[in-house]
């Protein structure tokens, strides 16, 4: 617990303090990259709820970044500009697609629900690549920024990266208090024997459903960022690598952990840069790294820093 | 919409549907006696097809290239398992899934750094190229009628293959209790190893032939993976008779909807409407038919015994 809270103390005072710093030395593009990483942890943390605590493995949790990120395209297109309405928008329709993925793939287990999840995203894949009104295959440029009024300037970088700062940080805040509350309780009950929770007297199905349609949501706002982070939202989002991505980041960082999908989305991220900067052809020294990451390492980045918590 | 017309359709569909068998056939197989899902099974569908191109290119004859094109990656199939996916089988379906999600960004960026990541085109022999009349004002190209042949021809085979030969006894006992079959002296690392190689053959049978039909570019093995995965998900996991069934209905479903909907949808609502549904929808159909099958039988159509 202490050294959780040691572990929060530097991250924390460490990136309060990375875009006075970056400006000072000139590197302002750190912060669009901090804050890229950041809004995609959130994704991530979300990512987390139902995979790490729930052992759901979704291969499909793109489909909710895209989701949150057309909601607020669509409305810009539409020429509505406030942040509130995209927010709202953005939670709604994810929230209701993890709904409807979910009731169905959620009655299956094992390697249908892996296959079943990564359908689905596929399809609304392919349903954002034929909607030729919002750009198809191309992708829309978001029309104007998501307005929150005097509260935060998303149009200044380093408020929007504060934003996402206290957005990342409030839901790893929430999602460590859902896995402690009862409701988290039974969802990592139904991980670890589902028949022996069944035996006390509740059913996974409804706290499964649940836990994936607020994980959806989470997704949801990160895709609400990140639309307005890259100022661009293409079919791309929701692809399967995207997903994989997400997956990964929770893996390297360390299952049913709160410091794991930050740390793995930075790992993995940093990793990403550091390669793109020597070859263009990063993927083929990438590709090993994560075979031999997955055979070797088995607890994650977290497992460095003591037990999960549980 | 004439008959004709919908006639070619349906060809064109069942030709599509082939190729997902053969695909469907290596992954069914793989994951029904090593209990391995292999995501990495679309990237040698891939190389399957760069293989052959090259081969082709290389020796001048469309045959040879295309027997050097199996063989080649049959031989990549059974490389990749001895060196990364052996140690996998005792890991749970996740770490499966993300190793072979390591080799798919391998692979493609491979490809690239070899062969460019602009698309190839091929050409076909003369004999394979041109048109046949099926029956009156009904033509249809050579090459596909030759891909639903041996797409069919493999299909009888691999059905003689698994029932009726030693090997196919030795691949049943693995799939129902490998244990068992090592206790009895059956080299089971050896097995594992050429099952592997023979589904990396099939689904390199189809990439290869896939290369004259659509194009041959890094990647190329992804969409029809995951088209093969709804396949499996319909068809019942580990089942062939399921794989066979299940990839003959998305291939036809699939190919009908994209060749019809559009139209369809425009007498029922108006035309301008149908124009931006139609392909929506036409490209969520299959999904659409998963969806419905496991609400009504969750184990697919054909849950394979055991």
């Amino acid at each position: 617990m202490r050294r959780a809270l040691v572990f929060w103390g530097i991250v924390v005072v460490a990136l309060l303090l990375l875009p006075p710093l970056a400006v000072k030395l000139g590197q302002a593009y750190y912060i669009d990259l901090v804050r890229r990483i950041m809004i995609l942890a959130i994704a991530a943390a979300s990512l987390n709820l139902i995979l790490g605590y729930g052992g759901l493995v979704s291969f499909g949790h793109a489909a909710y970044l895209g989701v949150g990120a057309y909601a607020v395209g669509i409305l810009g297109f539409y020429g509505i500009a406030s942040g509130w309405a995209h927010l709202a928008a953005a939670i709604s329709a994810s929230a209701l697609v993890a709904a409807a993925i979910g009731a169905v793939s959620i009655r299956t287990s094992g390697i249908y629900f892996i296959m079943i999840t990564l359908a689905f995203t596929q399809m609304l894949y392919y349903l954002g690549i034929s909607l030729a009104e919002f750009g198809g295959d191309d992708g829309m440029r978001l029309k104007a920024k998501s307005d929150f009024g005097a509260l935060v300037d998303l149009q200044d970088p380093v408020q929007f990266y504060y934003l996402a700062l206290g957005v990342m940080l409030a839901f790893v805040i929430l999602i460590h208090r859902i896995v402690n509350s009862r409701f988290g309780l039974a969802l990592r009950a139904a991980k670890s024997n589902e028949a022996r929770s069944r035996a006390i007297g509740f059913s996974p199905y409804p706290v499964r459903l649940a836990a994936f349609v607020i994980a959806g949501a989470m997704g949801g706002v990160a895709g609400a960022l990140y639309a307005n982070h890259t100022n661009y939202i293409t079919p791309g989002l929701m692809s399967w690598h995207q997903s994989g991505e997400l997956m990964f980041m929770v893996i390297l960082g360390g299952m049913a952990t709160s410091a794991g999908p930050v740390l793995g989305t930075f790992a993995l991220l940093v990793l990403e840069e550091i390669l793109k900067s020597w070859t263009q052809y990063w993927q083929v020294v990438l590709g090993p790294l994560l075979v031999l990451s997955v055979i070797f390492f088995k607890r994650g980045l977290a497992g460095l820093f003591g037990k999960p918590d549980d | 919409m004439s008959w004709a017309l919908v006639f070619e359709q349906s060809l064109n569909g069942l030709q599509y549907g082939v190729m997902l068998f053969l695909m469907a056939a290596g992954l069914t197989l793989v994951f029904g006696i090593m209990n391995l899902v292999n995501l990495a099974h679309g990237s040698l569908y891939m190389v399957g097809a760069y293989l052959a191109v090259a081969a082709t290119q290389w020796t001048g004859s469309y045959l040879a290239g295309v027997t050097l094109g199996l063989l080649g990656t049959l031989l990549v199939g059974m490389l990749v398992e001895v060196v990364a996916l052996r140690t996998l089988y005792e890991r749970d379906h996740l770490d499966q899934v993300l190793a072979t999600f390591g080799l798919i960004l391998f692979f493609n960026e491979l490809v690239a750094i070899l062969w460019g990541r602009a698309s190839l085109y091929t050409t076909l022999p003369s004999w394979l190229q041109g048109h046949i009349e099926l029956f009156s004002g009904t033509r249809y190209p050579l090459y596909r009628l030759a891909v639903i042949g041996v797409g069919l021809a493999v299909a009888a085979l691999l059905w003689y293959l698994v029932t009726r030969t030693r090997l196919g006894m030795l691949i049943r006992a693995g799939a129902s209790n490998r244990t068992m079959v090592g206790a009895l002296g059956v080299n089971i690392r050896l097995l594992y190893t050429v099952v592997f190689g023979f589904g990396a053959a099939l689904a390199g049978l189809a990439g290869l032939m896939a290369g004259p039909i659509y194009s041959v570019q890094p990647g190329m093995g992804e969409l029809i993976l995951i088209q093969v995965f709804v396949v499996i998900v319909i068809g019942g996991i580990g089942s062939i008779r399921g794989a066979l069934v299940g990839a003959l209905i998305v291939g036809v479903v699939d190919t009908l909807g994209r060749a019809f909907l559009k139209p369809l949808l425009g007498y029922l609502i108006s035309p301008p409407a149908a124009e931006s549904a139609g392909p929506a929808l036409a490209s969520m159909l299959i999904y659409l038919l998963m969806a419905v099958v496991l609400a009504l039988r969750p184990a697919g159509l054909f849950p394979a015994r055991g």
